[in-house]
């Protein structure tokens, strides 16, 4: 692995990423239109309204929640969302007992045709040691308290699983349709660092 | 490393969905190229990931830790590894050119024009 060191770390990243940008714009390697509509794509489309859509169709359609926990990229794709990132998805469900909580120890693996870029803190190294070795007390912090007889599964993300989890439809929303349910289901709560709570 | 989880800072675990995806208008550039290459097939995503691991991983172990933890830095030189590797740039040519960008005059950064973004360099 070659290194960066030396006197261009004190120059800007800013810059380095615009001149690794020109040399290959420059040599046809890349195509800064289909570049741009990548980046916008990400900004405004892909992100955890998807999976708040798998979420409250598995929670209404029990067909559907065998079918996505059986093959959760094929489930997924079902509803119009692949892509990227989009291999290997295995979905586990949370339950009153079981819960499950996601990270990716080496990097950042992440659903994203489901849940979009992931958010700072998930890629932070002290999110990804942590989770692992005291899992009850970083869901703590982060406002989760689980119960003590509840057993708490960490799932390691890798590129050849990329766990989602379907999050334990709340006490109370029988009477919603899969329509009203999606905007109940938060990005968080498909990582398993939360719950769904009741509107 | 048990740091504690940054609670009030950029890395602060979200209540709610509404995180911007980019910090700054660079890490979309660096992300972009990425998913660009991988799309048009100059690479696979674990030949990508296995530099980005080995990027992190050398943070981790206290060999890069003058710079703060920065995700997007990280992915921006493990890009360029995998670039180098396939000989597509060198880090020289990547090192001259981000010379020559800081050189230009004051008021000629492009970030500040992102309706003038195709105008030739």
């Amino acid at each position: 692995m070659t290194t960066t060191g030396g006197p261009d770390e004190t120059l800007s990243v800013a810059l380095r990423t615009e001149a690794l940008e020109q040399l290959l714009t420059e040599r046809g390697l890349i195509d800064p239109k289909v570049m741009n509509g990548i980046i916008t794509e990400y900004e405004t489309n892909v992100g955890p309204l998807n999976g708040a859509k798998v979420v409250a169709k598995a929670w209404t359609d029990p067909d559907y929640r065998q079918r996505l926990l059986d093959d959760g990229t094929a489930a997924i794709k079902e509803l119009g969302f692949s892509g990227a990132q989009g291999e290997h998805i295995v979905v586990v469900e949370n339950t009153a007992t079981t819960h499950n909580v996601v990270v990716c120890t080496l990097c950042s693996c992440y659903p994203w045709p489901v849940l979009g870029l992931p958010p700072s803190w998930y890629k932070d190294p002290a999110y990804r040691s942590r989770i692992v070795k005291e899992p009850r007390t970083v869901l703590s912090e982060m406002g989760l308290d689980l119960a003590d007889d509840v057993q708490i599964t960490v799932r390691d993300s890798t590129s050849e699983v990329r766990w989602l989890v379907l999050p334990e439809r709340p006490a109370g929303t029988e009477h919603l349709t899969e329509e009203e349910l999606v905007p109940l289901v938060s990005r968080d709560a498909m990582v398993g660092v939360a719950k769904v709570g009741a509107p | 490393m048990t740091a504690p989880l940054d609670i009030e800072g950029p890395a602060a675990p979200p209540r709610s969905n509404g995180e911007l995806v980019f910090a700054e208008p660079w890490e979309s550039r660096a992300f972009g190229m990425a998913v660009c290459l991988y799309e048009a097939g100059a690479f696979t995503w674990p030949e990508f990931q296995a530099a980005l691991i080995a990027r992190i991983a050398a943070w981790e172990a206290g060999a890069d830790q003058d710079q703060p933890y920065n995700y997007y830095r990280l992915w921006l030189a493990a890009l360029e590894d995998v670039l180098v590797g396939l000989r597509a740039v060198s880090t020289d040519e990547v090192t001259t050119r981000t010379h020559a960008l800081a050189q230009r005059p004051q008021g000629h950064d492009h970030r500040d024009h992102p309706d003038d973004h195709d105008h030739p360099h």
